[in-house]
């Protein structure tokens, strides 16, 4: 297990082909290799391969069909308006989240009392299934039995909250529960940025004279911008795969009004047996990924090559 | 072995190579107290045998289940045997080779002669072989009236669509949702068929659904139909259930007026004690036009690599259409039995007119079979926009409709 | 040691906040800041709330629809249907079911990706190969990739390799039984460790670069090889980072809904599967108390481990992720 490698390769007096260098990192490093190539890039070409095919229920490789598919998508309401419901929360949880998240962290950083209870109590949702969360605040905002029935109970007559029935908001009320769960992490995320921070920084923006609103905006937020990458990237990693939490909770009603792309695309493959056009769909959501994630991934690896 | 039925003897001829007992996972999706008595039936003959019968429900309607059932057959860990809608739906999997063929016990049970009406085994024909057992007859076009709520309003329980229509302002009156409409897709696209055979007659849906017509989905007849549909969206305000027997419920506990569904919300009733003609009543074809589509459901059984199993299969097969169980689970599960030589003096007053229109041949094909998944789920997908979206006009959505027509498979 | 973990460390032992320091206890800022987190707290412990009361109401109670008042009389009733007597189908075994088979898709899946994973790590950080940086970074797209766009090739490759094992064992032995992955739980299991790939070697790649270059490079000198340097000096420093990996992952996994759902049968449905069939299979009204003591009960395992583990699990998040 232990002396059989690469240190004495380098010392013998022939090396060895390239290949055998660092051998056991290479054997160690085969499941990683395997899952990236045959899993994430084998299964993703197949999947675009397929997209151009007229695959029904089963995939027929050999019916091309050119850009019939992709032609149907963007014809299809449904689909458009899945992206809209995916663009507004995606937007609206990604800003909240970080308002939110940041918010709180500046909070607790504040030599408060009861710090670690609270912290607790923000992120505990995180533990919890999305499954779980849909349907905790599906209970939540039905509107005859939760809040708004309550609320009217209460003498609030005219007090109407009922997102999950209303297709103008519906996508809202998903946007709830999800900022519920989530942002406990986001905020625990920008906390321990917070802590990163060097104690001076503090003292001389008090020196200074400077408010500490002023300190947060101009002088913590700019020095946390690594930490603010990796939340960002984290949340929307979770947007894109959005999909338990729209089942559990609203199963994409009322009608087809929060529906969003993944329910569209596991529909599309497995109810409506149009694995072609499903494939269609889940190469645009692939593409969308691509083109947030390739400028970052460009910034954040393309700058440090000598790594 | 317990060998009842000359069927079942049949069987057990291919069964005597492997006649050790096995035990088979079954899937479906009936979890509704009416639907899981009914498939308790088949799981109580089964374990008579010296098999026995492993539960694989999966519950939240065909929508839910049917990915998940296909992905395993796929992947290549198929159930032993499991429902589908025959028809369209398993076409591929069949053509693919991956569905038992059931031949030799349909010519043993000679199911050619019995099964009634024979479209059904149509649907699990392909190229002279048979690959699925047809179980029940379904017709979705059904109007459920809740005698209660049309009480409370103080007028007689309507006799067809159009006098429902009218008792409607009665109905809020009296504080009851006239028609309640569960959320799911499947369920709006199901009233949309039912108010098409009464509101545009039978002749309009046969060119529709079997000829695939775009003239006629771009008729006149069709524009009153969509005109008939667009209505009877505000008369489900305020029913915000999810699942079709939540709005069943609604029905039963008086709270709805009726609900347009298919003959399986009979289950419901029977399972809330109440009686047809007393506490409720029924109307196919909404009253109008008399008649019924025979969709329905029935089995698959996937190919499996083990004789023992295979020999099993065929006997569960055979044991699903035999006369008996045919009875016992089709009094249950509200639905009319395949086959016309049984005797079902049990049956209450629904079945029996269900039944009066079959004997009289007055059936439609079903839009499980007319059109391929793909087109259903379009159609599906519009008729739950244009139910909970008042924005669209009854103009745009027949144009659309006539467009999935034109490209329907 | 690295900043990381410097950090970590140190803000430990300052017990933690660096914000200004508040004045008064009774200052205005103070009644804010307080007033905000009691709402904030409020918003984030009322579901949790509503689920508990409601769980514990008969279902006359619950369609008074008052979901905010204690139960005027407890019962609980609803938890025993949800844990052993909810039907789906003909079975009426509750939650019961599920649990076991999800305590059993977790033990594995936990382990066999957090091995792998740390060891992927180390390779990344400490010994880089050529085209390492390569896989690494499809692997971290991989992160990224949705879900939907692998499931379908992936339900053909466990067939095919099933079919592949299935071939490689009958060479030894003719009347090998057919091996399956799919619908098995070894084959949930391969599946868990490969899509928690790309967030665990992250998590560990960035731990294991904070290791200090010198303590590798003694333990090279020394004679000590790849496997060598991993157990005698990465294991031994890594517990919180393991720590936290394996929260995240028993926590991911436990949750996981929809690999659940398309790789497994009904016999080894995890819990969350099962926990969606209780609520979907309707007999007449929804028993909303019923539904939420199966809820809280499938929620039960993460939720406990998470307060047991609270404070690792953030520190371990700091040590981690703040590192990008």
């Amino acid at each position: 297990m232990a002396v059989t490698d690469t240190g004495q390769g380098e010392a013998g007096v022939k090396r060895p082909s390239r290949l055998f260098k660092n051998l056991a990192a290479k054997f160690a490093a085969i499941p990683m290799i395997f899952t990236a190539l045959v899993v994430f890039v084998g299964c993703t070409l197949w999947t675009i391969y397929h997209s151009f095919t007229k695959s029904r229920l089963l995939p027929a490789p050999k019916k091309w069909v050119g850009l019939d598919n992709y032609e149907r998508l963007w014809s299809e309401n449904r689909w458009l308006i899945s992206i809209e419901n995916l663009a507004i929360y995606g937007a609206c949880s990604l800003v909240l989240s970080l308002v939110i998240g940041f918010v709180l962290a500046a909070l607790l950083d504040r030599k408060i009392r009861f710090e670690n209870t609270i912290r607790t109590i923000i992120l505990y949702p995180f533990a919890l299934s999305f499954v779980v969360t849909g349907l905790a605040w599906q209970w939540i905002l039905n509107p005859a039995l939760g809040l708004q029935n309550t609320m009217r109970n209460w003498g609030w007559e005219s007090f109407t909250f009922d997102p999950l029935n209303n297709a103008e908001i519906v996508i809202f009320g998903v946007l709830i529960a999800g900022i519920w769960q989530g942002s406990g992490f986001v905020m625990v995320l920008l906390l321990a940025g917070m802590r990163g921070i060097d104690e001076d920084v503090w003292k001389a923006s008090r020196v200074e004279g400077i408010p500490a609103w002023k300190t947060y905006i101009f002088i913590v937020i700019p020095m946390m911008r690594p930490v603010f990458v990796t939340a960002l990237v984290i949340i929307s990693a979770g947007i894109i795969k959005v999909y338990d939490l729209v089942v559990a909770q609203t199963s994409g009603g009322p009608g087809i009004a929060s529906e969003v792309p993944a329910k569209y695309v596991i529909e599309k493959m497995f109810q409506a047996q149009n694995l072609g056009l499903g494939f269609a769909a889940s190469t645009m959501m692939l593409l969308s990924v691509l083109v947030v994630l390739i400028p970052w991934a460009y910034l954040e690896f393309g700058g440090k090559k000598n790594g | 072995m317990k060998l009842t039925t000359k069927l079942l003897s049949a069987t057990a001829i291919c069964a005597a190579s492997a006649a050790s007992a096995v035990e088979l996972e079954v899937t479906h999706w009936w979890t509704s107290g009416g639907e899981a008595a009914a498939v308790s039936e088949f799981a109580k003959a089964f374990n008579e045998t010296e098999h026995s019968w492993l539960d694989g429900a999966i519950a939240g309607s065909g929508g839910t289940a049917r990915p998940i059932i296909i992905s395993r057959i796929l992947g290549g860990d198929p159930m032993h045997a499991t429902q589908l809608n025959h028809g369209r739906q398993a076409e591929e999997l069949v053509e693919a080779g991956l569905m038992l063929d059931l031949t030799d016990v349909a010519e043993a049970g000679s199911w050619a002669d019995i099964v009634n009406p024979s479209r059904l085994l149509d649907g699990c024909t392909l190229d002279g072989k048979i690959y699925c057992v047809p179980v029940n007859i379904h017709s979705p076009q059904w109007l459920w009236l809740s005698h209660e709520a049309f009480a409370k309003a103080g007028v007689d329980v309507p006799n067809d669509w159009f006098e429902f229509v009218a008792s409607a302002d009665a109905l809020r009156g009296a504080d009851v949702i006239p028609l309640a409409m569960g959320q799911q897709a499947w369920q709006t696209s199901l009233a949309f068929g039912a108010i098409m055979v009464a509101v545009g007659g039978t002749e309009l849906y046969i060119d529709v659904l079997t000829n695939k017509s775009a003239e006629a989905a771009a008729s006149e007849e069709m524009t009153a139909v969509f005109q008939a549909y667009a209505d009877a969206r505000s008369l489900s305000d305020g029913s915000n259930v999810q699942d079709w027997n939540q709005a069943t419920n609604l029905v039963i506990t008086g709270m709805a007026g009726g609900q347009i569904h298919g003959d399986w919300a009979q289950g419901e009733f029977q399972v809330a004690g109440q009686v047809a003609g007393e506490d409720y009543t029924c109307l196919p074809g909404l009253g109008v036009n008399e008649i019924i589509a025979t969709g329905g459901d029935a089995f698959y059984f996937p190919k499996q690599d083990d004789p023992a199993i295979e020999a099993a299969q065929k006997e569960l097969a055979a044991l699903m259409i035999s006369p008996e169980v045919q009875v016992a689970f089709n009094l249950k599960k509200g639905s009319l039995p395949i086959r016309g030589d049984v005797d079902l003096s049990a049956a209450n007053d629904c079945m029996k007119k269900g039944l009066e229109i079959l004997a009289a041949g007055n059936v439609l094909p079903d839009g499980v079979n007319a059109y391929s998944a793909d087109t259903a789920g379009q159609l599906e997908d519009l008729m739950v926009e244009f139910w909970n979206d008042t924005s669209i006009t009854v103009e745009d959505a027949q144009a659309r409709y006539v467009g999935i027509i034109e490209s329907a498979d | 040691m690295a900043d990381a973990t410097v950090n970590a460390q140190a803000s430990a032992a300052m017990s933690g906040p660096r914000g200004p320091k508040p004045k008064r206890a009774f200052s205005s800022t103070n009644i804010i800041i307080y007033g905000t987190l009691l709402v904030v707290c409020m918003y984030y412990l009322l579901p949790l709330y509503v689920m508990i009361v409601t769980s514990l109401k008969g279902m006359p109670e619950v369609r008074l629809g008052n979901i905010f008042s204690p139960p005027v009389e407890v019962t609980f009733e609803p938890w025993v249907k949800a844990w052993s007597e909810a039907c789906t189908g003909i079975n009426c075994e509750g939650l019961s079911r599920g649990f076991s088979n999800s305590v059993w898709i977790l033990i594995p899946s936990v382990i066999i990706s957090i091995a792998i994973a740390s060891v992927n790590g180390y390779a990344l950080a400490n010994w880089r190969f050529k085209g390492s940086e390569v896989f690494f970074t499809i692997l971290i797209f991989g992160a990224f990739i949705p879900y939907q766009v692998m499931i379908y090739p992936i339900v053909i490759l466990l067939r095919e390799s099933g079919e592949g094992i299935t071939w490689f064992l009958r060479i030894f032995n003719e009347d090998a039984s057919s091996f399956r992955l799919m619908g098995s739980l070894s084959g949930l299991v391969i599946v868990h460790t490969i899509f928690g790939m790309p967030i665990l070697t992250l998590l560990f790649r960035n731990y294991f670069t904070s290791v200090p270059e010198e303590l590798f490079k003694a333990a090279r000198v020394d004679g000590a090889g790849f496997w060598g340097i991993y157990f005698r000096i990465m294991l031994p420093m890594s517990l919180p980072i393991f720590v936290v990996a394996m929260i995240l992952q028993v926590t991911g996994i436990w949750n996981d809904f929809l690999f659940g759902v398309i790789y497994t049968k009904p016999e080894t449905y995890p819990m969350t599967v099962q926990l969606n069939n209780i609520v979907n299979s309707v007999q007449g009204v929804k028993e909303y108390n019923v539904n939420m003591a199966a809820t809280l009960l499938t929620g039960l395992v993460p939720l406990v481990i998470y307060f047991a583990s609270g404070k690792l699990f953030v520190r371990g998040i700091a040590a981690g992720a703040v590192k990008g």
